[in-house]
């Protein structure tokens, strides 16, 4: 194959471009482009994934020259699925926005050029293979999210995205701190090169860097407590924005600490951090799920719900380090299941809630009386969203569910599943609060308008997706065992 | 290749006209109620061609990989289809039913959508292949009938929806921690006769009945075991066709044959026995069967009494399935289909007092028999079966129930049976009283549907009770005849005992 097909770097460039395009064709413009060239990543995807499953893991040089001097892209199975997911949910989600931003224009004039950076930062973080071209991938990201969280303007968004950029900042730092260090011990960025080199007796400055990483990391990611900034950001945000920032953005982070955890630091992991790490996510888990319970703002539900989703994330940590193997694949497998599985439920939902918002004129769980009469599909997909963050099968959600189950019975670590029972629970607590309120009659003096078609068959598809992902898992856990990331 | 897809197209059957009803506007009742009656008869066209090929020694399969080690298996096997024939047949009727019923009333299409989804959901728990599937179809069940119990949006709707979601999700999270803790332990595993888990070495015993306790506890919910029955009472706010759907056929039966499935096809009713499971699981379902019926005493309203009767009744057949021998599991199994037909009437009858006369409470049916001689009849019918009168179904169910319990060398059972009888008896004959030897009242509490000419409700309203009380009375005349339900019972008895010798 000649270097100019290879997808690797195309799925960099591609929204790279697009994006500028948008940017230069004006306010509000380029809807329809963005939705033909996500379509057009999205094939190159599963052109890349063809590929891994035939021939492996591989690296591309960009340009030729490859790494120390160059820059490497590494596609390998993990990758692959994070790219997948990423196109996967950023298609339907341009259909809904381009329909969203017809029926509530504010914030639509810089939404097309700072989606084409944010997705174009997502995919070179996926694909970088060394520590500061993913520090510079990480800028980018968290520059577009804090971006997207303030086009809408006014008071709230603003001071939320603020909030946001704050954190985003400081977590980069930490992640170029702990960069410097490793360079300075190492004199190497190339995970390819730091890999043979870091062992169980590396020095102090190199586990230092690892926990400096891995802080800023859990940071952008939301862990709890780390999740102050979460809510207001992503509740604020216009619901395609919502959408994007839950599903994809912290799921990069999370990318990049299952990574490192599997990988590069693979030798300095220790029980107990591993430990520590579960804990904050079943608090994540409990906390989260409590905290979306008692929001009357629908969106706010949503946003808790994020994060205590993300703390199942977590839960993979003490079920996968020094484990036997079996345990330890079925729990990698559950974690990587979980993150695409919340990416289309979560996607979803919120675009579930921003057609409800429309259509009812306001963000308030007590006032959604009528949705489900008028607007029955948005309805039942927010309710099939809710079906996999539940984990009730067959889901996406309930094979992640599961997987990180049979890992934790098998380990013994049974109190993770006390957490994971009690968290699937709490879930279908808010999910029914809110379902419960909309198949109420409209109450008097509310009044419920049609939204357009895209809006509801867009947040349909990813719901639906998130479903069929539960019964056709395997080729997906197929992929991720290319290249050994698993 | 036919065969693997033919379990699939029962599914299929009540799912996707369900989803096509979904999208129907209101005002749409033909090709509604045509969907609806083409998927029934679909059901059942297909559902007689795979007995007629079990009755032949033949299994149909369907098999889905969903993760490594993880399948999805819809296997059509005798006990399968003794739970599938019940369902699509009282389908049917109830379909029939809700039609008449609903005549008029709004969310029509939300209401024939979910009712085709809680039927999907029902033969896919009994054509489960393994746990897992079981587990799918069990919880699929739990939110196809949340939408159907809070139908009508009241305040006590909605609060019987929230109790029915609490316990039931809580039992589904047991039965999953129970599934996966004996996928780890034993791998993955078919239903298959005898159970699939003797060869496991001895030391597991303790984990096996851990796993046991969780596993029952999680089907016991739905099938209202003492103490997990709290939901079914609260339920019976919803329409009468749902009702009669949940305790005939549906919810309580989804449970009640999950314990069939686990005792029998997972670990096996021998090797239950040897760990000692079977005894405790008969002093439950005794328990609950007393209790049930003591509680039904004291209910005035109508759908409650049956509420209550439902909850002792559908213990006789996890009581048969603890009765170690065939004639114990033979009761169990034939009362699985019994208790379903007499259930079914007496819920018919009392959605048709109250829709036609107003009546809710057991005290304002006096003289209902004459104003409603056919709905009286069918009713009389129902409770008769219920205390066991000979010739009738229930007497079927306890007389092979009584056998059981003197083969497994329980005599006290006998005494449970014959308590149970009487307090039935308690309970059914003062409302029969009152419907056929009271004098009727000057008015009735709100008579919705006058008589006319002949009929004493609406046509729909009224056939399909009289033709589930036929059942009654013919499933125990023709017991002994082939293709009956004992006699299908009989043969899966057969099958499921391998080392037995009486």
């Amino acid at each position: 194959m000649t270097d100019f097909l290879d997808p690797l770097p195309w799925l960099i460039m591609l929204p790279l471009a697009w994006g500028t395009l948008a940017f230069v064709l004006g306010p509000g413009r380029g809807g329809r482009l963005a939705i033909a060239a996500i379509a057009l990543q999205g094939l190159l995807v599963l052109q890349l994934a063809g590929q891994l499953l035939a021939g492996g893991a591989r690296v591309h040089a960009v340009g030729g020259w490859g790494a120390p001097l160059g820059i490497d892209l590494l596609a390998d199975g993990l990758a692959a699925v994070m790219l997948l997911l990423a196109q996967a949910v950023a298609l339907p989600l341009a259909i809904y926005a381009r329909g969203y931003f017809a029926a509530q224009p504010k914030g639509r004039e810089l939404f097309w050029p700072m989606t084409g950076y944010l997705l174009a930062a997502l995919n070179a973080l996926f694909l970088s293979a060394d520590l500061f071209n993913i520090y510079v991938t990480l800028e980018l990201l968290g520059l577009a999210a804090v971006g997207l969280v303030a086009i809408a303007g006014g008071q709230a968004p603003v001071t939320a995205a603020l909030r946001y950029l704050l954190a985003t900042l400081l977590g980069s730092g930490a992640w170029l701190l702990g960069v410097a260090l490793i360079y300075g011990s190492y004199g190497s960025v190339s995970l390819a090169i730091l890999a043979p080199l870091v062992g169980a007796d590396a020095p102090l400055a190199a586990t230092l860097a690892a926990a400096l990483m891995l802080a800023g990391l859990l940071l952008k990611t939301a862990l709890f407590p780390f999740h102050f900034w979460l809510p207001p950001a992503h509740g604020g945000a216009p619901a395609p924005v919502s959408a994007l920032l839950s599903a994809l953005v912290i799921k990069a982070t999370f990318y990049l600490v299952l990574r490192l955890w599997l990988e590069l630091f693979a030798p300095l992991t220790t029980v107990a951090a591993a430990q520590l790490l579960g804990i904050l996510g079943a608090a994540a888990i409990l906390w989260g799920s409590a905290l979306a319970l008692a929001q009357t703002r629908l969106k706010m539900l949503v946003a808790y719900s994020t994060v205590a989703q993300v703390g199942y994330l977590f839960l993979l940590f003490p079920l996968a380090t020094l484990v036997p193997p079996d345990a330890a694949e079925s729990a990698v497998q559950g974690g990587v299941m979980q993150a695409v599985a919340h990416g289309l439920a979560k996607a979803a939902m919120f675009a579930a809630a921003g057609s409800m918002i429309v259509a009812t004129g306001r963000d308030d769980i007590g006032r959604l009386g009528g949705v489900g009469a008028h607007l029955p599909l948005t309805l039942f997909s927010f309710g099939l969203a809710g079906v996999t963050l539940m984990g009730l099968p067959p889901s996406g959600g309930f094979s992640a569910k599961w997987l990180l189950l049979r890992a934790a019975l098998e380990t013994g670590q049974w109190w993770w599943v006390a957490v994971m029972i009690a968290g699937g629970l709490l879930t279908a607590a808010y999910v029914f609060k809110v379902l419960r309120r909309a198949f109420l009659p409209v109450a008097s003096g509310d009044r419920v308008t049609r939204v357009p078609r895209t809006l509801e068959f867009s947040a349909f598809a990813l719901a639906l997706a998130a479903i069929l992902l539960g019964l056709f898992g395997a080729p997906l856990l197929a992929l991720l065992a290319v290249g050994g990331a698993a | 290749m036919i065969d693997t897809w033919l379990p699939v197209g029962v599914v299929l059957s009540s799912f996707l006209p369900g989803l096509f009803i979904f999208f129907l506007a209101e005002s749409r009742i033909r090709l509604r109620t045509a969907l609806n009656l083409i998927g029934a008869l679909a059901k059942l066209a297909l559902i007689g061609v795979m007995l007629w090929g079990v009755l032949n020694d033949h299994e149909y399969v369907f098999r889905h990989t969903v993760l490594p080690g993880l399948d999805l298996v819809l296997k059509a096997d005798a006990l399968a289809l003794l739970f599938v024939t019940l369902s699509a047949v009282l389908w049917l009727f109830t379909t029939l039913y809700a039609i008449g019923y609903l005549e008029g009333a709004p969310h029509r299409s939300r209401f024939f959508g979910f009712f085709s989804l809680c039927v999907t959901a029902t033969v896919g728990v009994a054509m489960a292949g393994n746990l897992f599937t079981f587990f799918v179809f069990y919880e699929l069940l739990t939110l196809a009938t949340y939408p159907l119990v809070v139908h009508r949006g009241t305040e006590q709707a909605m609060r019987a929806g929230h109790v029915y979601l609490g316990y039931t999700l809580g039992g589904g999270a047991l039965l999953l921690v129970g599934t996966v803790w004996l996928y780890g332990l034993a791998g993955q595993a078919d239903f298959v006769h005898g159970g699939s888990l003797a060869a496991l070495p001895p030391e597991t015993a303790g984990q096996l009945q851990v796993v046991f306790l969780l596993l029952i506890a999680g089907v016991g919910v739905k099938a209202a075991l003492v103490p997990l029955h709290g939901w079914l009472p609260l339920a019976m706010v919803a329409p009468a066709p749902v009702s009669a759907l949940l305790h005939a056929v549906a919810v309580v039966k989804a449970g009640a044959f999950g314990i069939v499935r686990i005792v029998y096809e997972v670990y096996g009713v021998e090797f239950a026995q040897s760990l000692d499971l079977l005894t405790p699981l008969a002093i439950a379902a005794a328990v609950t069967i007393i209790w049930g019926s003591l509680r039904a005493l004291f209910q005035d309203d109508l759908k409650k009494r049956l509420a209550y009767s439902t909850v002792s009744q559908v213990s006789y057949i996890a009581l048969g399935v603890a009765l170690f021998g065939p004639l114990g599991t033979i009761g169990g199994l034939v009362h699985l289909v019994h208790q379903g037909i007499m259930k079914i009437t007496l819920f018919f009858c009392a959605g048709n007092y109250a829709e036609t006369l107003g009546i809710h409470k057991i005290s304002e049916m006096d003289g209902a028999g004459r104003r409603m001689p056919w709905t009286s009849l069918a009713f009389t019918l129902g409770a008769f079966g219920m205390i066991g009168v000979p010739p009738l179904a229930g007497f079927v169910s306890k007389w092979y129930l009584g056998l059981g319990a003197l083969e497994a060398g329980m005599p006290w059972v006998l005494a449970v049976l014959a308590a149970s009888s009487l307090l039935n008896a308690a309970y059914f004959l003062p409302v029969l009283h009152r419907i056929w030897f009271r004098p009727a009242p000057s008015a009735w509490p709100a008579e919705h549907i006058p008589q006319r000419g002949r009929w004493e409700t609406a046509p729909l309203l009224l056939l399909p009770p009289l033709a589930t009380a036929a059942a009654i009375l013919l499933v125990g005349l023709f017991a002994a005849s082939a293709f009956s339900p004992l006699d299908w019972a009989k043969l899966i008895a057969d099958r499921e005992y391998l080392q037995w010798t009486p």
